[in-house]
């Protein structure tokens, strides 16, 4: 009997269609695993579960009760718990103040701590974990406060536990104790939702699985026992590869950047790889897989711990944005709305910040050439604007990108380009066309690195892929030899695939 | 209505404000609209007015300097002390010079290097200097021993006192610094988005300790001329002048957020709060009153700052 029911979930956002039809069920007492590539719409679903969002048509059944829920709170009413990869605690409470806190029991507001204590500490027990209920949150380690987030599940009588990547920042021992906890409230009849990118935790610990892929619903394993670590992989990438991509063969020039050993805090483990005169590298990997700490560090917004980088056989200096640039390096940023335009001032403004510098003779600012840079590049990148001196917040993000770009084009002497979601939350038609500037900057001879984790986008534009996985390179792969599935294996944070690369 | 609203919420909103409040005043005060009394207001603003050059800087940046009014104190009073004991005026404002930006160099090194919080560190700022110059003049007024530096001023060009034309100079400076050099548009990049303007090559870091070191210098020459006026340094000079200055900044439409700041818009916020002061002087109103009527006109301009950012983000898509 299902437990646990979606009845043809759809959800739209403004540009793309998250969901559409999604309908499963899980049974009582059963874990099952949900798995997809980034952007499969697993969050959204995970989303619409937790309240947090509320689809556009379908249904969520629990033990045969259609849920109306609108907010996280009502979800939570429902028995619907759903433990992010941020978790949710407050840090300088204690473990039980944590599991008491918005349902302090007590009399006018007098809180007998000595209870509330006793009574954590027999519920920890009862579920087997063995965490201090008197320490403080914030001197636990990430495992033990996930343990406490499912406490706190468990008493608010959760009858729906919904895990997001849980072992993503867990020792391989804290995931042990993790899974023996979740064997325990499978027991007691819990139904747990797993999201994983990790098939050995799917097959060791799920006992079905949904699998997504652009939103659909593109496989459901009833029992887990009967699929293969291939098949789930076929399922996961099967897609039709459209021809939006308009990729031609350039050709290439000698070595133009050259990176050695590089590491940081943030990618503990040194990369090293090369770009050449007209050719697009592509980084691919799945979220926290490195690929935008490596450019980070590569364009020394992030301290190096160790590594050489080189354009055309001269050292960039480390650490200095600023230095990258005058060396011929570009970034245009992951977070466009953080580290990319300049909020409250103008295009115009954004175009010029860097590039003023060459005709600003003692600092003193040039309007007019300015205003023609940037009807220049507003002109030459196609920017819908009424006007330069429009605020840059008030743009879409496609011609935000466009502006950005545009920044860096105005610049004297670019060498190479490094572009981080080239695309994202951009629409179709402007997507073709930042590839178009991208295949033209490549032809007139600059490196360009694209990272991104659009699969079929790094495969349409890339001369070449780069695969990360957890910090490190899992592959690095020639577009005559570009398949899906090797890629996808590659970027999979799998112990048993990790042997065979 | 609305376009009523629009106007007062607007680029030019202040202007007419001030324009309004201009024409009521001078019609209903008696003596404000008399050259003497003119020259007398503009004197009065010529502090706060020349300091709120910088601290629109500072606050364009996203920053907080609370410790002017000390450092023009402390600036004032090595003038006089360094000149007393030199023979040698110059000697003296240049020391003081020296001694304004050393204080405000300090403060952006720590703010931007060390990246404590600016409000913080300007607060210690504000007391050790303070501190300084209590200690130095062992807290009483110091007299000025050669009556030229008096002259700094008391000298007029074209029937205007000194302090006035350094302050229209120093508007003008620094209006066009903000509008019309690279400097002036980092700040303003700066206080939009970090960040976004480091990794577009802005050496942010840099940048702050510049701002800073400037508004000490700036303090400096505020100093000098204050001392100068009240022909001494005292060690309690211009307390309270950081509350003021950041009003007058606030006042002329400088968003606390960073980002955005116009020398106009600080210049008609200078005049404001000095015709505040001005006129409820005129009107014998009790000086204690004066307070209650300066912490109104900061409430009353931080509500038209916020007023100001949600209509602008309304008017986004």
């Amino acid at each position: 009997m299902a437990f646990l029911e979606f009845q043809s979930i759809s959800k739209g956002y403004p540009g793309v269609q998250a969901l559409s039809d999604i309908s499963f069920s899980v049974e009582k007492g059963a874990v099952h695993g949900l798995m997809g590539e980034n952007g499969a719409g697993k969050s959204t679903l995970i989303r619409i579960l937790s309240g947090d969002q509320s689809a556009d048509t379908g249904s969520i059944t629990i033990d045969g009760v259609e849920q109306h829920y609108r907010s996280v709170r009502d979800a939570f009413d429902a028995g619907v718990i759903v433990i992010h990869q941020e978790l949710q605690l407050v840090p300088e409470l204690t473990v039980a103040e944590n599991l008491w806190l918005g349902r302090f029991p007590g009399k006018a507001g007098v809180i007998d701590s000595r209870t509330l204590i006793e009574i954590v500490r027999t519920k920890l027990q009862e579920i087997g974990i063995d965490v201090d209920p008197t320490a403080k949150v914030s001197t636990l380690s990430i495992g033990a406060r996930q343990m406490v987030e499912i406490a706190k599940a468990v008493m608010l009588e959760a009858r729906v536990i919904a895990l997001d990547e849980p072992t993503s920042s867990l020792s391989s021992r804290e995931s042990e104790i993790l899974f023996s906890l979740i064997e325990r409230l499978k027991a007691r009849g819990t139904v747990i939702l797993y999201v994983s990118h990790r098939l050995d935790e799917i097959f060791r610990l799920c006992d079905s699985l949904t699998v997504l892929r652009d939103g659909k619903l593109a496989a459901h394993h009833p029992d887990v026992t009967q699929t293969t670590r291939d098949q789930i992989i076929a399922e996961m990438v099967g897609r039709e590869i459209s021809n939006i991509w308009g990729w031609r063969e350039r050709p290439l020039g000698e070595a133009r950047l050259e990176v050695k050993n590089l590491s940081g805090p943030k990618l503990p483990s040194p990369i090293g790889f090369s770009v050449r005169k007209g050719e697009i590298l592509g980084f691919f990997g799945l979220i926290g897989a490195g690929r935008s700490e490596m450019a980070r560090l590569l364009y020394g917004a992030d301290h190096r711990h160790h590594g050489s980088v080189s354009i055309d056989g001269v050292a960039v200096s480390p650490n200095n944005p600023k230095a990258a640039i005058n060396a011929g390096m570009v970034l245009c940023p992951e977070d466009r709305k953080f580290d990319g335009i300049v909020q409250g001032r103008s295009i115009e403004e954004n175009i010029a910040i860097s590039s003023r510098r060459h005709f600003s003779p003692f600092g003193i600012l040039n309007p007019k050439k300015e205003a023609a840079l940037a009807e220049q590049f507003i002109a030459k990148l196609r920017v819908r604007t009424p006007s330069r001196k429009q605020d840059i917040i008030n743009l879409s993000g496609g011609n935000q990108q466009k502006v950005i770009l545009g920044r860096w084009l105005s610049e004297q002497g670019v060498k190479v380009l490094v572009i981080d979601e080239p695309t994202r939350g951009i629409d179709v038609g402007a997507k073709s066309e930042i590839y178009e500037i991208l295949y033209e900057l490549a032809a007139g001879g600059m490196a360009i690195i694209v990272i991104s984790s659009e699969l079929p986008e790094v495969m349409g534009i890339s001369d070449r892929i780069m695969v990360m996985c957890q910090g490190r390179v899992a592959a690095d792969i020639n577009r005559s030899d570009f398949n899906e599935r090797t890629i996808l294996t590659a970027a999979l944070p799998d112990k048993n695939a990790a042997g065979t690369i | 209505m609305n376009s009523l609203k629009k106007i007062l919420l607007g680029e030019q909103g202040l202007v007419v404000i001030f324009a309004i409040a201009f024409v009521i005043v001078s019609i209903f005060v008696p003596n404000f609209l008399t050259e003497r009394n003119m020259l007398g207001l503009l004197q009065s603003v010529v502090t706060i007015g020349i300091v709120a050059c910088t601290m629109m800087f500072c606050l364009a940046s996203r920053d907080f300097d609370l410790s002017v009014g000390s450092t023009v104190a402390f600036s004032g009073m090595i003038a006089v002390m360094v000149s007393n004991a030199s023979g040698s005026i110059l000697l003296g404002l240049l020391a003081a010079l020296l001694a304004g930006s050393a204080v405000g160099f300090v403060n952006g090194v720590v703010i931007a290097k060390f990246r404590i919080n600016a409000l913080i560190t300007t607060l210690a700022t504000m007391q050790i200097v303070r501190g300084f110059a209590l200690i130095a003049s062992d807290g009483r007024a110091v007299g000025i021993n050669d009556p030229s530096f008096y002259q700094l001023a008391l000298s007029r060009f074209f029937t205007i006192p000194t302090p006035i034309w350094v302050m229209i100079i120093l508007f003008l400076v620094f209006g066009f610094v903000l509008n019309r050099t690279v400097f002036g548009k980092n700040t303003l990049a700066i206080g939009g988005n970090p960040e976004a303007s480091r990794l577009a090559g802005v050496n942010v870091v840099r940048m702050r300790i510049w701002i800073f070191a400037l508004q000490g210098l700036v303090c400096a020459i505020a100093g000098i001329l204050l001392a100068s006026r009240i022909t001494s340094g005292q060690p309690n000079a211009a307390t309270g002048l950081e509350l003021s200055v950041i009003s007058a900044c606030v006042l002329g439409g400088v968003s606390l957020a960073g980002g955005r700041a116009a020398m106009t818009g600080v210049i008609v916020g200078v005049l404001i709060m000095g015709i505040a002061e001005n006129v409820m002087n005129l009107l014998n109103i009790q000086a204690f009153y004066q307070y209650v009527v300066r912490g109104f006109i900061l409430l009353v301009a931080v509500l038209l700052d916020n007023l100001r950012s949600s209509a602008a983000g309304r008017g986004r898509a």
